[in-house]
């Protein structure tokens, strides 16, 4: 049933896709962790009118399909095309590339705060307290005490977090963009071979992720000096 | 941008109708998805808790495709492939030309297997979370272990999957929106030949948004109903 001569044939074809897969997934979730400390350290605060729009933008982003945010990004503001030409923004919007990039990247913030938001309520109040006790600036016992263990704890869920972002660059095939699903999806309907294609394409996926988890397990140990994993 | 809002009306010339009728399509696909979901899902933490090294594999293979690979790709997947298999089938019995798997059909399954493979491990860390005694005592009862499932063990199952059953239907309902790529109308399909016919894209998506919104906060709603019901007589620190 599966004919491997095929698969051979389009292993190359859609590893060529993998370099646009990659430069969608690592921009949007680098920026979209730099976004989301901003807005999980922005809500300890507790202030009102910070907390509340952080809230309604965390809500919107994670109540609604991807597929929504990217069209409404992508289409959507391509309606307001003059006044986007006038504040010089018309050249980011025209382009899927930046449009995705800007979709999975406020997707990612939303999902991404709540996350470091928990992880930096779970460390003990003690050793925030401890940090004060020698005279610690506020800024310093973030830097030094908070943030180094509530990274560390956020590790698991962040990890399910990237990899639902590199699953998540498939839609920017259905905004023309052509990395590893847009070239699968051509192949098939082409061939009409969807196992073979599958199969292939979803072997890509499962290694990139494979490296995620290997990747991040091995961050959690760096980070985790005192503990040595049996 | 507000004289457009009409479009969305249900007045002559506007688009509500169709939108909640798409909405209401987007609801049935999810619910029936989710169902068959948990059908598989059902299969699939039986296997992980298998004590048997076959039907173990068979579910982790299962569990690590389907939640590793990108769920368009699924969707493409049976969709094409569905496709060629009904065709050939349709040739064998003599019928020459291609035949198209019903784009409904198609997307309740591929959200079946995609959900499932999520439902499975929601199941298999429920039943590892009823307690031991809990066996026992049934054992104790002499119930046949039909009987310890069903009365004793599938309740509290239940109990414990329900947090982690709702992410499973948030993450369904949002998928559904994928399946308009395979032309079913549902909510996306709708509210993209409506921003295509009318020229107000914006318009269209950002109602789009706000019904998948409403629809994830009443179901949300009805999960945490459910929740507090069979956590009844259950003592939260």
């Amino acid at each position: 049933m599966i004919d491997v001569g095929f698969f051979l044939e389009i292993v190359p074809q859609l590893l060529s896709g993998v370099p646009l897969t990659l430069k969608l997934a690592g921009t949007s979730i680098l920026l979209g962790f730099a976004l989301a400390l901003l807005l999980a350290l922005a809500q300890q605060g507790e202030h009102r009118l910070v907390v509340w729009p952080i809230r309604t933008f965390v809500a919107v982003f994670r109540g609604t399909p991807l597929l929504v945010q990217i069209f409404l990004i992508y289409y959507g503001l391509g309606q307001f095309r003059p006044s986007l030409q006038a504040i010089g923004l018309w050249g980011l919007f025209r382009e899927p590339y930046w449009c995705a990039i800007l979709a999975l990247t406020l997707n990612t913030a939303a999902y991404g705060s709540e996350i470091l938001r928990g992880a930096i309520r779970n460390v003990p109040r003690g050793l925030g307290e401890a940090a004060q006790a020698l005279g610690m600036t506020r800024l310093l016992t973030l830097r030094l005490v908070i943030l180094p263990i509530a990274l560390r704890q956020a590790i698991p869920a962040y990890g399910n977090e990237i990899i639902l972002m590199v699953k998540g660059t498939s839609l920017a095939s259905i905004v023309t963009l052509l990395e590893v699903t847009g070239i699968a999806r051509n192949l098939i309907s082409e061939s009409y071979r969807a196992i073979e294609v599958f199969l292939a394409a979803g072997t890509i996926y499962l290694f990139l992720n494979f490296l995620i988890v290997r990747a991040l397990a091995h961050l959690e140990v760096r980070m985790t000096p005192y503990r040595s994993r049996s | 941008m507000l004289e457009k809002l009409y479009l969305l009306g249900f007045a002559e010339g506007g688009w509500g109708t169709a939108l909640l009728g798409a909405a209401g399509v987007t609801v049935l696909l999810s619910m029936l998805g989710f169902l068959l979901g948990a059908v598989f899902g059902a299969v699939g933490a039986s296997g992980g808790l298998s004590s048997r090294r076959l039907p173990k594999t068979l579910a982790s293979v299962y569990g690590t495709i389907f939640r590793g690979v990108p769920d368009l790709l699924t969707i493409y997947l049976f969709y094409y492939g569905g496709s060629v298999a009904l065709t050939a089938i349709a040739n064998a019995f003599g019928s020459g030309g291609f035949v198209g798997l019903p784009s409904l059909a198609t997307g309740i399954i591929a959200i079946g297997i995609i959900s499932g493979a999520y439902q499975a491990e929601v199941y298999r860390g429920a039943y590892l979370a009823v307690e031991q005694g809990q066996f026992d005592a049934a054992k104790a009862l002499a119930l046949s272990r039909v009987q310890m499932l069903r009365l004793v063990i599938i309740p509290q199952l239940l109990r414990h999957a329900i947090p982690g059953l709702s992410n499973v239907w948030q993450l369904v309902l949002k998928d559904s929106a994928l399946i308009s790529v395979i032309g079913l109308v549902e909510l996306m399909r709708q509210s993209q030949i409506g921003a295509g016919s009318t020229r107000e894209p914006f318009l269209f998506y950002i109602a789009a948004a706000a019904l998948y919104f409403v629809i994830a906060g009443i179901t949300g709603q009805i999960f945490r109903r459910a929740e507090t019901r069979t956590s009844r007589g259950i003592l939260h620190l």
